[in-house]
């Protein structure tokens, strides 16, 4: 046996494998009960027995060899490449035994392929609860494999799993070669000639699928269609005769080991069908999925508020207890104002994120992710998109940079590309803390809509429905200038419900929230370091200048009040005031001033650090005083040296909303666009078309509420 | 020429056969056979897309995926 035998996780998309992934592995890769989490490889170790280690690779979901989309190109870019790094000595078939005939439709591919497989029946506690049995061992017999019932969800099985495992990499393994289907020898007799010798299932594999290969180039490919030619193939033909004649040999054999009680004609009433009734109907369903959403943002704002509270006051004590033991210095004022200001910016809406992604993981690991794509499928079409293109708008809430890898399910280009493009309009959560602060400058706590619901937590719901709305009007106007008229298709599975589980929930909230933390704090610390040292030197002696004119001007001020007006005529001569103060003329029209600017010159790569920003400089530019100590508050207590008035009303904040709400201010998600695109010029357009949106709809904001 | 479309739902068909090449494979592979039952389980709002249920799981399908199925 070899050392590290290397085993892939085969299987239809939501068989379980990334949950066996994970129980064997102990790794946490992500799960949910929707066709199509997982769209890229992911390695982990598995012991096998004392002294070997197997190496576990997860993938994506299939349906057959035959690859639909790019998630499921991955996987045959893998299986039909034996010289691949990533070709497997073994497979784990991972079979839903809910719905055995559709799965073992793979199974029989993979195992012809030549490829060592173990079948893993997954799932068993759905199936009963459908009234399946299974008799495995029988199965096991027919078709000649070593068969392993699991639960890979509670871990329950892996030990018959391993032996199973064990068995069949010691034994010589034996392909089929009487494949269930009709070709002609000569032809490949020819393609093993030209192609390198192998077994006639892969030979096969690749003259259908060549053009999506990548182990071919263009010559080879060339090749391939000549071979086509000559032989007259028709791979769309030859793949359907194959499927049919392989479920004629799976029903039998299917029939003979699973017992469904009752008959088939009266199926027991499950969940799933008593849920439905209600979540897919055709007026209740829009009516449920706007109520969860609701109930997501009221719980986003009000719920969070408690913990919020707490963060923020003990960010406050921690600020004044360093200020009040450590010498006064400038540096003493970098980490206080600056850092611990600007991280606690952060730190404080760790429980509203928290509640956001709970209720994500929710939609996602029950199974009401795809009931969502269902009843929305319709809409979304209309705009261009698909009701695939749910998954990723939604979760883009959390996060555009997963969101927009989430489009590999999208069978159709151009609905992917379409969906691609606009996921970023979706707030994600580093627009959270902009919301929140401005919301609690503009927005009244107390008033209420209807009595019910918080006026603040409805201002925020409207902002996401505006990302929304943006979302797919811009999607619908990129459809009228794509004119694609590729052909899309929505053939999916609707998974049964299924309880989460409560651990699982928690680790994988745990994990994104501290990845939200580190990322977002890494950048916060880093550019507010940059932005103290730009805000704290000027160009020449600019800064003793500042000095000596506010001196000159004011000779009768003394004290504090002299030293806060020294303080923000500093501020304003610096460096950082400099490229404020050239940004300026281009916001004015949208009520912005040069510190304005500097936020939204240091948010350009990532938007998270606009509240960072605001505390260094707020806490840099004067009135510093002790009750200001909070971002909020000294934000509020900042005046409009043109009216005199408060300089965070109405028009400003929303102004701003809007702004942040449609701005492209996220390197990482460019990146991603580019990667999944392959091409620059997406990303390109993305960050041009979101940025004139969100100066004009800012201006248009600002101008109307003045 | 009846197809899945025009089920009411609650209401069976059996698949007789495919008018569209491309889609049949995938339909195939999902295990919608010639031979097999399908029940009209679900309409969504607006009257598309539909769900059947098929080979003992519900498969959901857009109204003109679903025409290209014939069925008896
Ligand atoms: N009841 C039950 N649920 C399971 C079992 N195994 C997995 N699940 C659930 O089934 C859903 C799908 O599991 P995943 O592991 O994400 O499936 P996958 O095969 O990786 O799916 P894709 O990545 O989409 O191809 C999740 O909600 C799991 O919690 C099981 O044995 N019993
Ligand atoms: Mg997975």
């Amino acid at each position: 046996m070899k050392k590290s035998p290397k085993i892939a996780l085969i299987g239809n998309p939501n068989a379980g494998k990334s949950s066996l992934f994970n129980s064997l592995t102990g790794l946490r890769q992500k799960t949910g009960n929707f066709p199509g989490v997982t769209m890229d490889k992911l390695i982990g170790k598995w012991n096998l027995e004392t002294g070997t280690e197997a190496e576990i690779l997860d993938l994506p979901g299939i349906y057959s060899i035959y690859p639909k989309s790019v998630d499921e190109q991955v996987v045959i870019n893998i299986l039909a490449n034996p010289q691949h790094p990533d070709y497997p000595d073994m497979a784990i078939v991972v079979a839903d035994a809910s719905n055995l005939k559709r799965n073992l439709l793979l199974f029989s591919q993979v195992r012809d392929l030549g490829i060592p497989t173990v079948l893993a029946l997954n799932m068993i506690d759905v199936a009963e609860n459908s009234g399946i049995v299974i008799n495995s061992f029988k199965l096991a017999k027919e078709l000649n494999v070593e068969v392993a019932e699991v639960n890979a969800k509670k871990g329950i099985g892996l030990n018959g799993l391993r032996l199973a495992v064990n068995k069949t990499l010691e034994q010589r393994f034996n392909s089929n070669d009487s494949l269930p289907v009709e070709y002609s020898p000569e032809l490949i007799d020819e393609i093993k000639e030209k192609y390198g010798d192998t077994d006639d299932y892969h030979a096969l594999l690749w003259l259908s699928e060549h053009d999506n290969l990548k182990q071919f180039d263009t010559e080879q490919r060339v090749g391939f269609d000549k071979l086509q030619e000559k032989y007259g193939w028709n791979s769309k033909k030859f793949q359907a005769q194959e499927t049919v004649s392989r479920y004629a040999v799976l029903n039998e054999i299917v029939d003979g080991c699973l017992h469904q009680i009752p008959v088939e004609d009266e199926p027991v009433k499950t969940w799933t069908d008593r849920l439905d009734k209600v979540f897919l109907h055709q007026f209740w369903g829009y009516f449920v999925f706007l109520g969860i959403l609701f109930l997501m943002f009221q719980a986003v704002f009000t719920w969070a508020a408690y913990p919020q509270d707490l963060i923020d006051n003990g960010v406050a004590w921690l600020n004044q207890y360093l200020k009040d033991t450590l010498p006064e210095s400038q540096l003493v004022n970098l980490l206080t104002d600056g850092l611990i200001a600007g991280i606690g910016g952060v730190v404080v809406f760790v429980p509203q994120i928290v509640f956001l992604f709970l209720f994500i993981s929710l939609l996602e690991e029950t199974g009401y992710m795809s009931r969502v794509m269902f009843i929305m499928d319709k809409l979304m079409r209309r705009f261009g998109l698909n009701g695939k293109s749910v998954v990723p708008l939604i979760s883009g809430v959390a996060c555009a940079v997963p969101a927009i890898m989430s489009t590999r399910s999208i069978g159709s280009w151009k609905d992917r590309l379409i969906t691609i493009m606009v996921t970023p309009l979706m707030s994600c959560s580093a627009r959270l803390p902009i919301y929140t602060v401005l919301i609690a400058l503009v927005v009244p706590e107390k008033s209420t809509l209807f009595g019910i619901f918080s006026l603040q937590g409805v201002a925020l719901f409207g902002l996401y429905l505006l990302g929304f709305g943006m979302a797919i009007l811009s999607a619908w106007i990129l459809k009228v200038v794509l004119k694609a008229k590729e052909r899309s298709y929505f053939i999916m599975e609707l998974p049964s419900y299924k309880g989460p589980r409560f651990k699982h929930i928690m680790i994988s909230l745990l994990n994104s929230t501290k990845a939200f933390v580190f990322e977002a704090g890494k950048i916060i610390v880093a550019i507010s370091i940059v932005l103290w040292v730009m805000a704290s030197y000027g160009p020449g002696n600019a800064m003793q200048e500042a000095e000596q004119k506010v001196k000159t001007e004011n000779p009768t001020l003394t004290g504090a009040d002299l030293e806060n007006k020294i303080a923000a005529q500093k501020l304003e001569s610096s460096y950082a005031g400099h490229f404020g103060k050239v940004l300026e003329p281009a916001i004015k029209p949208l009520g912005y001033d040069w510190k304005i600017g500097i936020a939204l010159l240091t948010s350009f790569a990532a938007r998270e650090v606009f509240v960072g920003t605001m505390s260094t400089i707020y806490s840099l530019g004067g009135e510093v005083d002790d009750e200001n100590t909070t971002v909020m508050n000294r934000m509020r207590a900042e005046i409009n040296p043109e009216t005199g008035k408060p300089m965070y009303d109405a028009a400003l904040g929303f102004s701003l909303m809007i702004f942040y709400a449609f701005a492209m201010q996220c390197m990482s998600t460019l990146a991603t666009t580019y990667r999944e695109t392959k091409s620059w010029r997406y990303p390109a357009i993305q960050l041009v078309y979101m940025t004139t949106l969100a100066y004009l709809s800012a201006f248009i904001v600002y101008q109307l509420l003045k | 020429m009846r197809t899945v479309a025009d089920l009411k739902i609650g209401e069976k068909g059996v698949i007789v056969s495919f008018s569209d090449e491309l889609l049949s494979l995938k339909l195939l592979e999902m295990g919608c056979l010639p031979g097999t039952q399908v029940t009209m389980t679900h309409i969504a709002p607006f009257g598309d897309p539909i769900a059947v249920k098929v080979s003992g799981y519900v498969l959901s399908m857009r109204k003109d995926e679903a025409s290209t199925i014939v069925v008896a």
